[in-house]
C-alpha cells in the first residue's frame, strides 16, 4: 500500500478516534464548564480528522471521501494509535490519554509544519494551534488533579500506570515512517521521544506523579496488525448508520 | 415551553414599593440584580429561570444520544457543536440565576433530587437519526417561540442571557430542518424514519407550551412582572401556523386529522395534545424520566472527585494577580 | 442559603473584539482559579470567534453603585447635552464628521 496512504490514515484516524471517544462525554462531565470543553476538543479533532482523511482518500485515488473512510473501513484499516482507543473510563483516564496524546501530537504537527508535502504542512498549520490548547489544557488537568485530593491524585496515577505502556507506540518506526522521513515528507518517530519524554516528566513531576519504570510499549495500532477489542466496539456505534443503510445520503 | 406551569410566588410587601416597582415595569425599565424586587419576582424568577436551565443541561442528553452514531463526520461535528451550545445556554442561564441570590451548586442539586422540574419534552426518547431533524426543528422551533420574546423580559441578566441564546440559537432549527429535508427526500427508509420522528414528536412539541392558562393567576401575575410574554394558547397556535406548512413542504403528514386552516382566524385549527399524558410526564412518568434524571445523578456524583480535585489545586497554588493584557 | 463545600467561585467575564474596542462584559461562569477561568471563558465565550483577549475577575471583587442613587450619580450629566455629538448642528455641505 501507498507509504503516504498509510501515513495520512494515521493522523487522521488517530484524531477521529480520540474525537470519538471525548464525544462519548457529551453532557456526562464533572462541572458544566467540562460539558463545554471537552466538545471544543473534539470539534478540533473531528476537524482535523475530516482534513487527514480528505487527503489520504485523494492520494488513494480509489474515488473514496473521508466519510467513506471514516465509516466504511473495518478494523483491520485503521491506523490509529492503541492509545487513542482505550476507553474514556473515569475523569482521570481520560484526561492522561489526552495528555499522553498531545504531547506527542504536538511536536508532531510542529515538525509537519515544515513537510515537503505542501499540503500537509498547510494541514498541520491549522492544527498545530489547536494541539497547542489542547496540549495546554490537558496539561495544566494533569497537575491539578495529580497535585489535589488524595483521591484525584491516586485516581490519576493508576490512570498513569495504565495508560503508560501505550505512549511509545507512536516513537517506534516502521518502513511507512522511514519512506515518510526519506522524503522529508514526515519527521523520524524517535526523534521526538527525548523532548516528549522531557515534557511528559516536567509536567509529572509538577503534577506529583511517578512515571511507570517499564519502558514496555504495546504495538499494532498504527500499524494495523493488532488493534485492541475496543476498536471494533467503537466502530460498530459510529459506523452503524452507514452501514444499515448503505444506500442512502445524510 | 423550556420553562412549564411555573406558579408565581405571592407577594407580601410594602404597597407602595410595589406599586413604584410595578411603575417600573410598565415604563419598560429593566430590573438589574441590586435593585429593590418584590420577593415574590425573585423567587419565580429563580424557579422559571432554573427550570429553564435545567431543560438546556437535560436536553443535552435526547441529542447526545447520537452524536457518537451520527452519519458522517459533518454531521457529528455539527451535533457536537449544538449540544455544546445547549451547555452553554444552560450556563449563562444558571449565571442569571445566580443574581438572584441562589447558587448553581444548589440550583442542580435541586434538579438532581426532583425538587425541581425541566422540560417534559427532554423525557421522550431519540430513537432514529431522523429525530435529530424532528429536536430541531420542531422542539427548538417551540422554544425559539418563547424565547425571542423573552430578550425584552422584565430582568435585566435574564434578557441579556435570552439575547445571546437567540443569536446562538438561530442556527439550531435550521440544522434540524436540513436533516428533516434530507431525510424526507432519501431512500423509503429515511422517509419513514422521517414521519415517524414528526408522529412522535408532534403532540411532546404543542405540549412544551404548557395547557391553557387563559385563567391562571400565576400566568397574569407572570405577565404583569413582564417575566411571562405571551399566553401558552397564543405561542402554541403561533408554532402550528408556522410548522404546519413547513411539514407539508417536506412532503409529510402531521399526525392530526383535525388539522386543517381556518380562514376566519387566520390560523390553524388543532387537536390539544394529551394533557393527562403531559400531566404523567411531569409527575416523573415520561418514557426516559428514570434515565434523565439517574444520568446527571450519576455525572453529578463520578465528577465530584474531579471538582473537588481542582478547587483543591487551585487552593495551593499562590493566588497570583490576573494577568491583564 | 447554604454553600456546597466544593462549588467553585464565580468570575465575571471581560472579552475585547477583533477591532479594538475595549473589553466589554459578556458573563460569568464558575471556575476553581483565575488561570482556569481564562481557559473556561475561552471555551465558553469565545466559541464563535469573539475575542482575541480575555479578563477574568473574581465576582466578589465587583463593586457596583447603590441603584437607589442613580438619580444623584447620572442625572447630573443629562443636562450636559453638548457632550453628545448630536447636539451640534452640521450643515450637509460640510461632509461626513
Amino acid at each position: 500500500m501507498d507509504a503516504k496512504f498509510e501515513f495520512l490514515c494515521r493522523m487522521g484516524d488517530s484524531t477521529l478516534i480520540l474525537g470519538h471517544r471525548i464525544s462519548e462525554w457529551c453532557g456526562k462531565a464533572p462541572v458544566l464548564e467540562e460539558d463545554i470543553a471537552l466538545p471544543n476538543i473534539a470539534l478540533d479533532l473531528i476537524g482535523q480528522t475530516q482534513m487527514w482523511l480528505a487527503y489520504a482518500a485523494e492520494v488513494e485515488g480509489a474515488g473514496h471521501t473521508a466519510d467513506d473512510l471514516a465509516m466504511r473501513r473495518d478494523v483491520w484499516d485503521f491506523r490509529n494509535l492503541l492509545l487513542v482507543e482505550r476507553p474514556n473510563g473515569d475523569f482521570a483516564q481520560t484526561m492522561t490519554r489526552q495528555f499522553l496524546f498531545d504531547a506527542w501530537h504536538l511536536p508532531m504537527l510542529q515538525a509537519l509544519t515544515t513537510s515537503s508535502d505542501k499540503r500537509i504542512a498547510e494541514i498541520a498549520a491549522k492544527a498545530v494551534k489547536e494541539a497547542t490548547y489542547h496540549y495546554e489544557k490537558s496539561s495544566e488537568m494533569v497537575v491539578a488533579l495529580g497535585d489535589g485530593t488524595e483521591e484525584s491524585h491516586a485516581r490519576m496515577q493508576s490512570a498513569l500506570d495504565l495508560l503508560w505502556p501505550f505512549a511509545g507506540e507512536a516513537f517506534v518506526s516502521d518502513t511507512v515512517d522511514h519512506e515518510m522521513a526519506a522524503t522529508s515528507v514526515a519527521p523520524t518517530p524517535e526523534t521526538l521521544w527525548d523532548d516528549y519524554e522531557a515534557s511528559v516528566k516536567d509536567i509529572l513531576s509538577r503534577a506529583t506523579l511517578t512515571l511507570p519504570k517499564a519502558r514496555f510499549a504495546h504495538k499494532g495500532g498504527k500499524s494495523g496488525t493488532m488493534h485492541s477489542e475496543h476498536l471494533g466496539h467503537l466502530l460498530t456505534q459510529m459506523q452503524w448508520l452507514q452501514r444499515a443503510y448503505p444506500d442512502a445520503r445524510w | 415551553m423550556y420553562a412549564q406551569m411555573i406558579k408565581s410566588e405571592a407577594t407580601q410587601d410594602d404597597p407602595e414599593k410595589l406599586a413604584a416597582f410595578q411603575a417600573r415595569i410598565d415604563a419598560g425599565d429593566t430590573i438589574e440584580p441590586k435593585d429593590w424586587m418584590p420577593e415574590g419576582y425573585r423567587k419565580t424568577l429563580i424557579r422559571q429561570i432554573g427550570q429553564h436551565a435545567h431543560s438546556e443541561i437535560v436536553g443535552q442528553l435526547p441529542e447526545g444520544n447520537w452524536i457518537t452514531r451520527a452519519p458522517t463526520l459533518e454531521r457529528k461535528t455539527i451535533l457536537l457543536a449544538k449540544v455544546q451550545d445547549e451547555a452553554g445556554h444552560g450556563l449563562y442561564l444558571y449565571c442569571a440565576a445566580e443574581t438572584l441570590g441562589v447558587s448553581r451548586d444548589e440550583l442542580t442539586e435541586m434538579l438532581l433530587d426532583g425538587r425541581m422540574k425541566y422540560s417534559s419534552i427532554f423525557n421522550y426518547p431519540t430513537l432514529t437519526w431522523a429525530d435529530m431533524g424532528a429536536v430541531g426543528w420542531l422542539v427548538d422551533g417551540a422554544a425559539i417561540m418563547n424565547q425571542v420574546p423573552l430578550q425584552r423580559t422584565s430582568y435585566g441578566p435574564y434578557a441579556r442571557a435570552m439575547v445571546r441564546i437567540c443569536k446562538e440559537e438561530s442556527f439550531h432549527q435550521r440544522q434540524g430542518f436540513d436533516i428533516m429535508m434530507k431525510m424526507a427526500n432519501g431512500t423509503a427508509a429515511q422517509r419513514r424514519m422521517a414521519q415517524d420522528a414528526l408522529n412522535r414528536f408532534w403532540y411532546p412539541s404543542l405540549m412544551m407550551f404548557g395547557p391553557s392558562d387563559q385563567d391562571s393567576v400565576h400566568s397574569a401575575q407572570s405577565m404583569k412582572w413582564r417575566i411571562k410574554m405571551n399566553s401558552n394558547d397564543e405561542l402554541r397556535q403561533k408554532f402550528v401556523d408556522q410548522t404546519a406548512p413547513q411539514a407539508a413542504f417536506l412532503g409529510l403528514t402531521v399526525p392530526d386529522p383535525d388539522l386543517c386552516w381556518n380562514e376566519e382566524k387566520g390560523g390553524y385549527d388543532f387537536s390539544q395534545p394529551d394533557w393527562d399524558e403531559f400531566f404523567d410526564v411531569l409527575r416523573g412518568n415520561g418514557p426516559c424520566n428514570t434515565e434523565r434524571l439517574a444520568e446527571q445523578n450519576r455525572a453529578w456524583d463520578e465528577g465530584k472527585w474531579v471538582r473537588e480535585g481542582l478547587m483543591a489545586h487551585a487552593a495551593k497554588k499562590n493566588a497570583q494577580p490576573i494577568a491583564a493584557e | 442559603m447554604t454553600k456546597s463545600r466544593t462549588e467553585w467561585p464565580l468570575w465575571e467575564i471581560f472579552i475585547r473584539g477583533q477591532h479594538g474596542m475595549s473589553h466589554r462584559h459578556v458573563g460569568s461562569l464558575h471556575a476553581q482559579d483565575a488561570d482556569a477561568a481564562v481557559r473556561n471563558a475561552r471555551d465558553v465565550y469565545t466559541r464563535r470567534n469573539e475575542g482575541v483577549s480575555i479578563w477574568v475577575v473574581p465576582s466578589a471583587s465587583i463593586t457596583a453603585s447603590d441603584p437607589d442613587a442613580k438619580g444623584a450619580l447620572y442625572e447630573p450629566s443629562h443636562s450636559k447635552v453638548y457632550r453628545h455629538p448630536t447636539f451640534f448642528d452640521i450643515p450637509d455641505d460640510v461632509g461626513h464628521m
